[in-house]
């Protein structure tokens, strides 16, 4: 496939904005949207990933972005039409993990996880509308988790953000939708994936060390942030173009 | 872009028609070797060179499945993706009107059939070490549409026949993924065939349903099926995925 500048790939001519991509699942992402020929705009909090987008050449840029701030979502989405003229996909990364129950969870580390899960990803679907719907469409693919489809018993903010994501994304594609509008909006629903949210959760946690959960597990592994990036490819390209408000679960048969 | 199958042996049912020949069409063009078995198919051309290949199929005769996967392996060396696309919706199927023999015949195609597919599909891809299975549900295996009593159960058994199978294969680490994919409304000969049989403005009606305001065309499920096909999916398992425009998210 060839975009209109001339590049090939499955995202050939796509402008595209990944959050959270300083690692893990974003930074998954980006990587290989940039191979299939998309130019990219990696999105985080922490700068530490500059010098790497920068040595990727220049179809990727790095900006700052705090996820729970509309003005700074405003400044990104100027950011795309300014650098790259226009936006056809954005993936909503960002996001934390903390343990807690629903006794021990205080209301602070509740809002801490709202605020970046769910406020953040709402944040980002209100802020590209307007540069998506002047491009004449295009996909946003947000990230929920399995644990937005079943419970853990002590990740209760995680869960509850989670599980608001999914709903959010099936609100946000009929909206779209309704008003006639090709843009779409589906969530991804990872199980454990081998990154660094979840090496670093696994080294304090008292709900389950990590070697515990391997053996509860049917597959008896992490997943790598490569295989979700290639799920979210796919709902990012036109081959999903009639793929909207659904729960794309990679979860190695763990919710079956 | 093609290539994203290449050199993979896959045998697609229901492969003749709809949804079942985009996907055979598909798989084609990203370089796999396809069987299509459907019972619409005359006699069998099945073996021998080429990337095609097609072979009259009755996915309710489990002694056909036998010998067929078994022709594959020994034609193609191996089966790397099963497809049971194969599915039928008989006109009469609401509750009260729906028959012994049109519930029965319903059943047995759409669930008996994937059973089948699945039973015989990991029996041969186990000897490899793995392979993909993908089953045919649909919307109506998540909602119902108080007017497809059987076709409805059928899809919803085969939905939950997808969880069973994908567990099993966990379980007895075979290496073998099994996933369902749920399309809502397709413009396929099985949806044209019912707009016959409905007054005219069924098919207005149906379409200003859709939040995307127009039914889905066959080529636009086939993406999915060449994500879940290939190895990009190597973690997707004994999940559902669904593909209908937004009807179900409302």
């Amino acid at each position: 496939m060839n975009g209109v500048d001339g590049s090939t790939g499955r995202l050939a001519g796509k402008v595209a904005i990944v959050t959270g991509g300083a690692s893990g699942i974003g930074r998954a992402t980006w990587r290989r949207f940039l191979s299939e020929g998309a130019r990219v705009l990696v999105a985080d909090r922490d700068p530490s990933i500059e010098s790497e987008v920068a040595a990727a050449g220049s179809d990727g840029a790095f900006a700052s972005l705090d996820v729970r701030d509309a003005e700074s979502w405003a400044a990104l989405v100027a950011t795309s039409k300014h650098r790259f003229g226009r936006l056809d996909v954005l993936v909503n990364c960002a996001g934390i993990l903390r343990e807690g129950t629903v006794e021990d969870t205080s209301l602070a580390e509740w809002r801490e996880v709202i605020q970046v899960n769910l406020t953040g990803t709402f944040l980002g679907c209100q802020a590209a509308a307007s540069l998506m719907r002047a491009g004449g469409g295009g996909s946003i693919v947000n990230l929920s988790s399995v644990s937005g489809l079943k419970g853990d018993a002590g990740l209760v903010a995680y869960d509850a953000s989670k599980g608001a994501v999914a709903a959010l994304t099936r609100d946000v594609a009929l909206y779209f939708a309704r008003r006639g509008e090709a843009i779409r909006c589906n969530s991804v629903h990872p199980n454990v994936v081998a990154t660094n949210m979840v090496t670093g959760f696994f080294k304090t946690a008292k709900l389950q060390k990590l070697e515990q959960w391997m053996e509860s597990q049917p597959s008896g592994r992490m997943i790598e942030p490569e295989e979700i990036a290639a799920a979210i490819l796919f709902l990012a390209s036109d081959e999903s173009r009639y793929v909207n408000g659904s729960e794309f679960v990679v979860d190695c048969g763990a919710t079956a | 872009m093609a290539g994203r199958l290449k050199g993979k042996i896959a045998f697609v049912t229901g492969g003749a028609s709809g949804l079942g020949a985009a996907c055979a069409a598909r798989f084609l063009a990203e370089g796999a070797v396809v069987t299509i078995a459907d019972l619409a198919i005359e006699g069998t051309s099945a073996g021998g060179p080429g990337s095609l290949h097609r072979r009259h199929f009755d996915v309710t005769d489990e002694a056909a499945w036998e010998a067929a996967l078994a022709e594959t392996v020994r034609e193609f060396g191996r089966l790397d993706i099963l497809v049971n696309a194969a599915g039928i919706s008989l006109d009469g199927d609401d509750l009260e009107h729906c028959t012994p023999e049109i519930w029965n015949r319903t059943i047995a195609v759409n669930l008996d059939g994937v059973f089948l597919g699945c039973k015989h599909g990991v029996r041969t891809m186990k000897a490899f070490g793995g392979g993909s299975i993908i089953n045919f549900a649909s919307i109506l295996a998540k909602v119902g549409d108080g007017g497809s009593i059987a076709y409805t159960a059928s899809k919803g058994g085969v939905r939950l026949l997808t969880r069973s199978t994908a567990v099993y294969c966990n379980r007895n680490r075979l290496g073998i993924r099994c996933n369902a994919v749920c399309p809502g409304y397709f413009e396929t000969p099985m949806l044209t065939n019912y707009f016959a049989t409905q007054p005219a403005a069924t098919k207005q009606n149906l379409i200003a349903a859709q939040p995307s305001g127009r039914l889905g065309q066959p080529k636009e499920l086939a993406g999915l099926l060449v994500y879940l096909a290939s190895d990009e999916s190597h973690s997707c398992n004994g999940a559902d995925f669904v593909v209908d425009g937004g009807f179900t998210a409302a």
